[in-house]
């Protein structure tokens, strides 16, 4: 039989290879099949999240911070971009050599030496939160940013940044209360308002930056896109993009007009000092400043320990310091108001009570004399006020001294307590009321400069002196609530949030602190000699008040800090007189007698304040025949509102 | 003796009325489950270009699909065609085919163009033909014959040896080009042949450690001693599976990608959503990872549809080899059907990262003129030994 080689009957072992080919056909099936269901089922959704990380890519689109302007409308603050060239620590070169010449080739491009570059880098990464891109420098040009598009396999992780840098238009009119801004810092990022924010992220440091910050600084966006596998965006690739939300604006209280003629009352005097001129009523705050004084767009740029030094040391008079809310001084005279009140309240003396002045009292075999040695004679609270009798408000100290009046009436009248403002202020900026529980803690703390309490610390303490400390701010409340009747205002310097189209989102108005009841009638009393401080024929002040047409009450206060600082010169004005609108505090350090430096001061701000009445003043006397005439006629019509010395007199009797 | 009986007695039949296109083309003996899933796997591959490679040529959304649907259509034609022919003429035309495969592959050295680096196909007018994808088809229909032709010539080991020898030739020049996964497909081919053309157990166990042994000389011991037989980027992605993620910039990132394009598929898959594969992060989309963006688009269901479609493929080739009427159709069935297989598990285990990169397009799946058409012809062949065997079975010759 012919049968031909493939038609033999197949043999059995065929029927096994096929077999066999078969089952490895099922195995390598069931492979696929089992890590198929693995990744797509078992691990799909992690997957998922990975391929959705992996397709997107964000980029922080910066918020301009808000503006800060002045009551109407004068810009204090706002921003202006700048160009920055950050270099990501990550994406640097491992190698020091390596690392070195990528530096090298950085610092090329801004035309900074290589060790330069690199104290740059260190100086960034001490005040940079960790992670955070580093500036190496800002304002470079545009065609950086070209260059480094072009040239990116070059330069790893370098990149050209525009960045928001805050400008002041006013350059160092309040710029410690403006305060800075500045890169979070990696201790702000783990306590405190700036937990939350991104490293590199800019965020208030000082001043109204740092109280105002949640308003100010908005939130940055995030554009998202897509990228394909080389990280590049894919055409039309840009998926949902959070826009950036500007800061808000925010309004001061500020009245510029007034902010500028206290810091160049200030600046004319060329000493330290502050000044604080407030709404008696509401507390805001129309102007607020403290020399020496600097111009707050050092901070835009990194500050160098020099730059810093030089912004807070000693010799330069720390302009970085806020004498206007932080101080600790001493206020002279100023204080005896509350000396007068807290006698009148308890009854340790009437308006009637006559003190001889003798020009000195002894007390325990100390003298305390009047500061120019003066002898006022028999005197009572109204003329003890105008002429500043130290020896009337001494009695009255010693009279008190077993006694916490003035202490009491010290802390209602908010000295030597927080004041509640919208300032960030350093721990003890309250200041310090001596009392005798303060002196036995302090003996007991073990301070050997303290003596304990005694008739001697009251009685300078009833004028303002021995170890009380406490700073305008202060000062202008307790003034403001004697001008107002007894309310404890709550001074602010934010007055409107504004959305970045300046429609007003809502009015700060902190409301008062507390009330105190004051006697009208001693309120009444305190406010004439007050008055008569810049009126009267013996006032201390008058000479520098009698050809202002406004009728104001006032004190100066002449505070000695001891040897070698020279006097400390305040003056505290309530205007108008007798039912003020304003508080005006001005205190220069080393500025003598308060009648010599800080009354005509104040009597700048006051200017500034009134200039519109001023203005009026003046046209109705050119209105009049000759400067004489009209001049008399305007003294008669305010005399006629000083209508009341009859009080005066009766209070003499 | 009984089929040729049968078969004589049958043939007067024929001629008494002309036979209609559907007989002509044995559609009646066809196996229609093989040329069904033959087909969905075209149409389904049109189907994801069409949504995968909207964006991938600018001003021209539909050029994979339309070139895809084409060689799609040409291929079941040829499919058909080739069914309708007496596969054991190719017995006859070994030492042609054998001959044409191997200058067609040589040719390619000297007047083929040049892509990514490596030479493999010919700039034909409306499409570049690449030979090695034939050549897949080619060695089993050559060496089959050898192997039925020889099968009582020389020594078992002699015989093995030659087989070896006319089937490792081609692999080599393939290798050569290089194209590492294709001369494998080839090898695997020649395996499979000389498995179904009983070569004995022992020499496939000397063959297998031969292998073992290569592959350890080639990975291990060449780059060791400095003379690496692999180039860097061949070895980088043969390993890289081992350890996907040691370098996700490097070779191992393909393979990372594809696996998290198939994961994020979960259930049903994310459509149009489906970034991994549209974006460029898994690589070759249109080709040899095309599996990955079927699971990334239409997830387990999609995924697991298409390999349902490969294992009826495969279920059916194997069951082909079980029908042949005769030895050398049980050597192309079985030569097909295990290549068929290798490409299927090699590509989608890489897409699955649990198989090497050696760039094996899916079949019928992976975008590519050569490839789907060489797959449809082995098709056709299949359907040829299926179409025969029927014939055979009812005593009808072929035309």
């Amino acid at each position: 039989m012919y049968l031909r080689p493939e038609d033999r009957a197949r043999p059995s072992r065929m029927a096994l290879r096929i077999a066999v080919v078969g089952g490895v056909a099922v195995a390598l099936f069931a492979i696929l099949f089992f890590r198929l269901w693995s990744l797509q089922i078992i691990d799909g959704a992690s997957n998922l999240a990975e391929a959705k990380n992996n397709r997107t890519r964000s980029a922080k689109i910066i918020a301009p911070r808000g503006k800060i302007v002045a009551r109407n409308g004068d810009v204090l603050v706002d921003n202006r971009t700048s160009l920055a060239l950050q270099v990501d620590p990550t994406k640097l070169p491992e190698d020091p050599a390596e690392e070195a010449a990528e530096l090298k080739q950085i610092g090329e491009l801004v035309h900074l030496k290589l060790p330069q570059v690199r104290k740059r880098i260190a100086e960034e990464e001490k005040i940079v939160a960790a992670g955070a891109p580093l500036t190496i420098r800002r304002g470079v040009g545009y065609d950086l940013i070209y260059y480094i598009e072009e040239h990116k396999g070059k330069f790893p992780g370098v990149t050209v940044e525009k960045v928001f840098v805050r400008n002041y238009p006013e350059e160092d009119e309040a710029a410690q209360i403006l305060g800075h801004t500045g890169e979070v810092s990696e201790k702000e990022l783990e306590s405190g308002p700036y937990v939350g924010t991104e490293p590199g992220e800019v965020v208030g440091k000082e001043g109204l930056e740092y109280s105002y910050d949640k308003i100010l600084r908005g939130t940055p966006g995030i554009s998202r896109y897509q990228v394909n596998a080389m990280g590049e965006p894919t055409p039309g690739g840009n998926l949902t993009s959070t826009p950036p939300q500007p800061g808000d604006n925010l309004k001061l209280t500020i009245n510029p007009a007034m902010q500028k003629a206290g810091e160049a009352a200030l600046a004319e005097r060329g000493l330290p000092g502050a000044f604080v001129s407030m709404n008696v009523k509401t507390g805001e705050i129309l102007a607020m400043g403290s020399a020496p004084t600097y111009d707050p767009s050092v901070w835009t740029k990194p500050l160098s320990n020099k730059q810093y030094e030089e912004l807070s040391s000693e010799e330069t008079g720390d302009p970085l310091f806020n004498r206007a809310t932080s101080s600790a001084y001493p206020t002279g005279s100023t204080y005896k108001i509350i000396t007068a009140l807290a006698g009148l309240e308890n009854g340790v003396f009437t308006p009637d009570t006559v003190v001889d002045d003798t020009g000195s009292i002894e007390v325990g075999g100390q003298t305390f004399e009047n500061s120019e040695g003066e002898i006022n004679g028999p005197i009572t609270l109204v003329p003890a006020l105008e002429k500043s009798s130290d020896v009337f408000f001494y009695t009255q100290g010693y009279k008190m001294w077993k006694t916490d009046y003035l202490q009491e009436w010290s802390a209602k009248m908010g000295i030597g307590r927080p004041t509640g403002i919208d300032l960030p202020l350093p721990p003890g900026a309250e200041g310090l009321v001596p009392s005798k529980k303060w002196t036995e803690e302090e003996i007991a703390d073990g301070n050997e400069y303290i003596e304990s309490w005694g008739p001697g610390q009251n009685i300078q303490l009833a004028v303002g002196q021995g170890y009380l400390q406490t700073d305008p701010l202060e000062m202008g409340i307790a003034y403001a609530a004697l001008g107002n009747g007894g309310t404890i205002v709550t001074p602010h310097l934010g007055k409107e949030v504004m959305d970045p189209a300046g429609r007003v989102l809502r009015e700060i108005d902190p409301g008062p602190r507390r009330h105190v009841k004051i006697d009208p009638g001693y309120r009444q009393l305190i406010m004439e000699g007050l008055h008569d401080v810049t009126s009267g024929p013996g006032g201390t002040a008058t000479s520098v008040f009698k050809e202002f047409p406004i009728p104001i009450a006032g004190k100066t206060g002449t505070a000695e800090r001891g040897f070698p600082h020279a006097n400390q010169a305040w003056f505290i004005s309530l205007a108008p007189y007798p039912n003020p609108d304003i508080v005006t505090v001005v205190t220069i350090e080393e500025g003598g007698f308060g009648a010599e430096t800080a009354a005509p001061a104040n009597k700048q701000i006051l200017e500034a304040y009134f200039a519109h009445q001023l203005k009026q003043e003046a046209e109705k006397e050119g209105e009049s025949e000759t400067g004489e005439a009209g001049e008399a006629t305007e003294t008669g019509a305010y005399v006629e509102e000083e209508a009341p010395p009859a009080t005066e007199t009766g209070g003499v009797g | 003796m009984m089929y040729a009986t049968r078969a004589r007695q049958a043939r007067p039949e024929l001629f008494d009325d002309r036979p209609t296109l559907g007989e002509r083309l044995g559609l009646a003996q066809m196996d229609w489950v093989l040329t069904l899933a033959a087909i969905a796997l075209v149409a389904f591959s049109v189907f994801t270009l069409g949504q995968a490679t909207l964006h991938d040529v600018p001003g021209n959304p539909h050029y994979y699909v339309e070139r895809q649907a084409i060689y799609g259509i040409a291929g079941i034609v040829g499919m058909l065609v080739l069914g309708r022919v007496d596969y054991s003429r190719f017995r006859e035309l070994r030492v042609g085919i054998y001959t044409f495969l191997c200058a067609s592959i040589a040719l390619v050295f000297f007047v083929g163009a040049a892509a990514l680096g490596s030479r493999r196909s010919f700039e034909l007018p409306f499409f570049s033909f690449q030979p090695s994808e034939l050549a897949k088809l080619l060695l089993v229909l050559a060496l089959a014959g050898f192997v039925i032709d020889g099968a009582r010539r020389g020594s078992p080991l002699r015989r093995t040896a030659r087989y070896l020898a006319l089937g490792l030739f081609p692999a080599a020049m393939v290798f050569l080009q290089p194209d590492l996964g294709t001369a494998l497909v080839l090898v695997v081919g020649t395996l499979a042949v000389m498995y179904f053309g009983g070569v004995p157990w022992p020499h496939f166990a000397v063959i297998g450690g031969a292998i073992a042994a290569l592959i350890a000389l080639v990975l291990v011991v060449a780059p060791a001693v400095g003379h690496p037989v692999l180039k860097e980027y061949q070895e980088q992605r043969l390993t890289s599976f081992l350890h996907p993620s040691s370098d996700p910039a490097g070779a191992g990132y393909q393979q990372d990608q594809s696996m998290v394009a198939i994961g994020a598929g979960q259930k049903t898959g994310r459509g149009n959503q489906a970034t991994q594969t549209r974006l460029d992060f898994v690589p070759e989309r249109s080709t040899d990872f095309i599996f990955a963006v079927i699971g990334e688009r239409y997830g387990f269901l999609g995924a697991a549809f298409v390999l349902s479609l490969y294992a009826l493929l495969i279920w059916r080739a194997l069951r082909i080899v079980t029908l042949s009427k005769n030895s050398y159709g049980i050597l192309v069935a079985g030569g097909i059907a295990v290549e068929l297989l290798f490409q299927v598990f090699v590509n989608v285990g890489m897409c699955l990262g649990i198989m090497p990169i050696t760039g094996i397009p899916l079949p019928l799946m992976s975008y590519g003129g050569s490839s789907v058409l060489a797959t449809f012809l082995a098709v056709g062949v299949l359907q040829s030994i299926n179409i025969q065997a029927r014939l055979s079975r009812q005593g009808r010759f072929a035309w």
